[in-house]
């Protein structure tokens, strides 16, 4: 699975993406959420609060219990700012 | 077909307007987007920095225009957006679109540049006068706006 993260979810990471299969016991998008909050303190500050992270899975919107299953690019950023 | 395009290059919104003109179109109507320096504090904006996700970008314009046909009458559709640094006073976005009556038309644009803020992934990083930094936090009123149309 490719995660790729974005804007500030981006920079408190240290990351643009990293590859890692899907963890064991992860089964939805809040479950990774997390997981990944584990990973590092980067990590731990970027999903501190999961009410500003937006998720898309295979490049659509996706909702804290969607499933993860057969994911192979899951993206993290803040609420988007465009226009 | 609309036409969409994400790019780093400015637009001349004169010349994206004629290309939308044609026997059919009884009207175009657009929304340019500018950079501004005054965000209703101190310090001032010295420049914006966009940043993107390629490939879902495209696709989320491309559903955005999809919408926006299926829901009103339009002889074409332009979604322009820029990313990289820009300077207060430049171009930032473009949306247009034609139709053969002004209503679809006008209510099309403003349809496109209220969702295209919320659902295409583009996120601003402003540059302030006194030399800090800091990404914009989405508004609660871009959201309603957007929600508006789903009633």
């Amino acid at each position: 699975m490719k995660l790729l993260y974005f804007a500030w979810v981006r920079e408190k990471i240290g990351q643009t993406e990293e590859n890692l299969p899907l963890p064991e016991g992860v089964s939805t998008v809040g479950g990774l959420i997390s997981w990944l909050r584990a990973r590092s303190p980067g990590h731990a500050a970027a999903f501190a609060d999961p009410r500003l992270i937006r998720c898309a899975i295979g490049q659509e919107f996706a909702g804290l219990d969607t499933p993860l299953a057969g994911a192979a690019e899951v993206a993290f950023f803040p609420p988007v700012t465009g226009g | 077909m609309p036409r969409i395009l994400v790019q780093a290059a400015d637009f001349n919104p004169g010349a994206e307007l004629a290309r939308l003109g044609g026997e059919e179109t009884g009207g175009i109507a657009s929304f340019t987007g500018i950079v501004r320096a005054s965000h209703g504090g101190s310090p001032r904006i010295a420049a914006l920095t966009l940043e993107h996700y390629p490939g879902m970008t495209e696709a989320a314009l491309a559903k955005l225009a999809a919408c926006a046909q299926a829901r009103w009458e339009l002889t074409g559709c332009t979604i322009i957006h820029r990313v990289g640094r820009l300077l207060p006073g430049e171009n930032i976005v473009f949306v247009a679109a034609a139709s053969a009556h002004r209503g679809d038309a006008l209510q099309a644009v403003a349809f496109l540049i209220d969702y295209l803020k919320t659902s295409a992934p583009f996120w601003k990083a402003e540059e302030r006068e006194d030399g800090t930094r800091q990404w914009v936090a989405a508004r609660a009123a871009d959201e309603a706006a957007a929600a508006g149309w789903d009633e």
